[in-house]
């Protein structure tokens, strides 16, 4: 089907449906759907409301001042994914401390940091490894990489997360989402049904989407199929690269790597059971338990209202400091910082 | 000449004189620059262009081109889009003590090669040597004139309403080919710069007869920010993105990494508003020069607030605003 034609079905399908909010959890969704201004091309009574889906987003200011107290720290080479680096955490940044000759490094590749470490005996190399379900297999090879070559210089600084938890946290009881858009990336390892819990436990109807536009229309047809019919459902919108079960040697790798445990999530405080830490096995490349990291208490309240922005509660525009204060170039919260956050998509696309 | 450049390479005794002898002039040879003169003594019109551009990129080396073919570009294409005749380039290196003699002369040849290319003499220089780790390399200066000869007038650079933008070749190659080198990622084709000059393509619009209102070769910031700039005038500029030349490939990198075509570099990419009578003749004579054959209409100029707007894929509107503040590599 053609872009418009799915918008019009949309539009006849819609007209039965009354005021329905569908989320995304997913940053690229957020910023493709922005990009392609998909919110005009739908009828008025569908509000589509971004959650939490960008690791940058939802890494909390304790994990970051971690990241720092490393990077501070004598002969140490910190290595993370380029838009970690612009999160300011009390009055510096990874960024800032880099200028200021910490040795901070962005890599695209977890697999960059071993090279890192092979070429620097004498430092302490760590990995400050984010994200969900998509990253988390690449931080696993690392690990297994240096414990099967016995690197002893190289470790890792864990804010992974999972991201049922978190969506099951976020939706559970009362929370005016109608209907979930799940993550293609995300679905491509959990496989489909990683989300039969969205139905079954959330009692709302799901589709997992692609990126192009006409994946994230599809999705949205099949949704509003779904609840036109009120059939509780996770549907695969997405099958040219999302199978039933998934990629099963990266689940198995990761948690040979990794266990489950509870996580803080920026907007979202802790939750049971949605963060990964490092099993026993492979404590010695944990850098929580390999350096001594000073406690974190966050000192004066950020004048945004990233919690609500990540909860779905709140539009960026909804926000006193949004566009003012708040700007690409001067962060105030992580949603603005990486390109991937619901606030950096509104400002490009929707002012 | 010995095999790696030296702090003695700069200090203006023999060794200078032997790099002079043995790698520029026999690169750039030309009259004006054999004299060795304090200055170049040349000839030009009644009115001229004159620019300058600073060249740090990394690598120096990169799919498509190098530092040397892109310091002779950069400022022809400045010189070419004001409408003038680029004419005489003077360049100026800072090079770091220990940087191979092999590679200079490597671009100094692009220099040579791309300079007669583009028809512009390179007719005065100046070289120092630092000490190591202090210019990555090698940093280069280009200087350059243009004449506007009897058929050239300076271009008035203000679009008007109802025009057409024209855009000569599919954007964005440079800024992924160089992003790309720099990341050291595996991506097969390799991207390739677009890195030419564009005193031809400016010649085939011009000669065409087109009314031709302004021109611009949209470097840094990309066909987004020279719209941006244009559209200050207040006028809305209306961008079609479906036409948008891309190469798949880069297209393909862009969506990958997360970037916008429109906001990345291009080196060999002229953009054009003309007046829309005109359109077909001025695309006619653009797709039959060999630098612009996939010349393509992309947007239209109307009244309005000074606002860009770019039309998706699937017919809904967005806005387009000047790029900022991105963490990118260095690219020109």
């Amino acid at each position: 089907m053609r872009a418009a034609e799915i918008i019009e079905a949309i539009h006849k399908k819609a007209k039965g449906l009354g005021n329905i909010a569908i989320m995304e959890v997913c940053g690229t969704h957020t910023n493709e759907l922005h990009r392609h201004a998909i919110p005009q091309a739908l009828p008025d009574n569908i509000r589509l409301v971004s959650g939490p889906g960008c690791p940058v987003c939802v890494t909390a200011q304790s994990d970051i001042h971690a990241a720092l107290s490393i990077a501070g720290m004598k002969d140490t080479v910190l290595c993370c994914y380029g838009d970690m680096l612009r999160v300011p955490c009390g009055d510096t940044s990874l960024l800032g401390m880099k200028s200021d000759g910490a040795d901070v490094r962005s890599v695209v590749s977890a697999l960059e940091a071993l090279e890192i470490a092979r070429e620097n005996p004498l430092k302490q190399v760590v990995f400050f490894a984010v994200g969900f379900e998509t990253t988390t297999p690449h931080t696993a090879v690392l690990i297994e990489d240096a414990a099967r070559e016995n690197v002893g210089n190289l470790s890792v600084l864990c804010s992974h997360k999972t991201m049922p938890a978190a969506v099951t946290a976020l939706l559970s009881g009362k929370s005016g989402i109608d209907a979930l858009m799940c993550p293609g990336h995300v679905a491509c390892i959990t496989g489909r049904k990683g989300f039969d819990f969205v139905p079954e436990k959330l009692k709302i109807p799901a589709a997992i989407a692609g990126f192009e536009a006409c994946d994230m229309l599809f999705a949205l047809l099949k949704i509003c199929d779904m609840l036109e019919k009120s059939q509780l459902e996770c549907f695969n919108a997405y099958t040219r690269a999302v199978s039933e079960n998934g990629n099963d040697p990266a689940l198995r790798l990761t948690y040979k790597i990794f266990e489950e445990s509870e996580c803080e999530w920026r907007g979202l405080g802790r939750i049971t059971e949605s963060g990964l830490v490092i099993r026993d096995e492979y404590s010695f490349f944990d850098a929580r338990r390999r350096f001594e990291i000073p406690d974190f208490t966050e000192k004066n309240a950020r004048m945004c209202i990233c919690s609500k922005i990540l909860r779905g509660e709140a539009l960026p525009s909804d926000c006193p400091s949004f566009a003012s204060v708040c700007t690409p170039e001067t962060p105030l919260g992580a949603c603005m910082v990486s390109s991937e956050g619901s606030c950096a998509a509104y400002y490009k696309y929707e002012r | 000449m010995q095999e790696k450049i030296t702090l003695a390479h700069g200090s203006g005794g023999e060794l200078y004189r032997e790099m002079v002898n043995e790698v520029f002039l026999p690169a750039y040879s030309n009259e004006i620059l054999c004299e060795l003169g304090d200055s170049a003594v040349c000839t030009a019109g009644e009115r001229i262009a004159f620019t300058t551009d600073g060249f740090v990129v990394n690598p120096i080396f990169f799919p498509g081109g190098d530092i040397g073919r892109l310091c002779v570009c950069g400022t022809v294409n400045d010189l070419a889009v004001s409408g003038a005749v680029p004419q005489y380039l003077s360049v100026s290196m800072i090079i770091e003590a220990g940087f191979e003699t092999e590679k200079l002369r490597c671009i100094c040849k692009s220099i040579a090669d791309t300079a007669s290319e583009a028809g512009v003499r390179i007719v005065t220089g100046d070289t120092k040597v630092v000490e190591g780790n202090k210019a990555d390399g090698i940093y280069i200066t280009t200087s350059g004139v243009g004449v506007f000869t009897a058929d050239r007038k300076p271009l008035g650079q203000k679009v008007v309403q109802g025009d057409v933008i024209i855009c000569s070749a599919p954007v964005a190659s440079h800024g992924v080919a160089v992003t790309v080198a720099r990341s050291g990622m595996d991506f097969s084709p390799v991207p390739c710069s677009d890195v030419k000059p564009l005193s031809g393509v400016v010649d085939a619009l011009l000669s065409s007869g087109a009314e031709v209102h302004a021109m611009r070769d949209p470097t840094r910031g990309g066909v987004a920010a020279t719209l941006c700039e244009w559209a200050r005038d207040g006028v809305d500029i209306t961008v079609d993105l479906k036409n948008v030349p891309v190469e798949a490939s880069v297209s393909e990198i862009c969506a990958v990494l997360g970037l916008d075509p429109l906001q990345l570099a291009n080196e060999g990419v002229l953009l054009a508003s003309v007046a829309k009578k005109d359109c077909a003749k001025a695309l006619e004579a653009l797709r039959n020069y060999q630098y612009s054959t996939s010349a393509a209409v992309i947007a239209e100029v109307e009244s309005g607030n000074s606002e860009v707007w770019g039309i998706t894929d699937i017919g809904t509107k967005r806005r387009i605003l000047m790029p900022r503040g991105e963490v990118l590599p260095r690219i020109c």
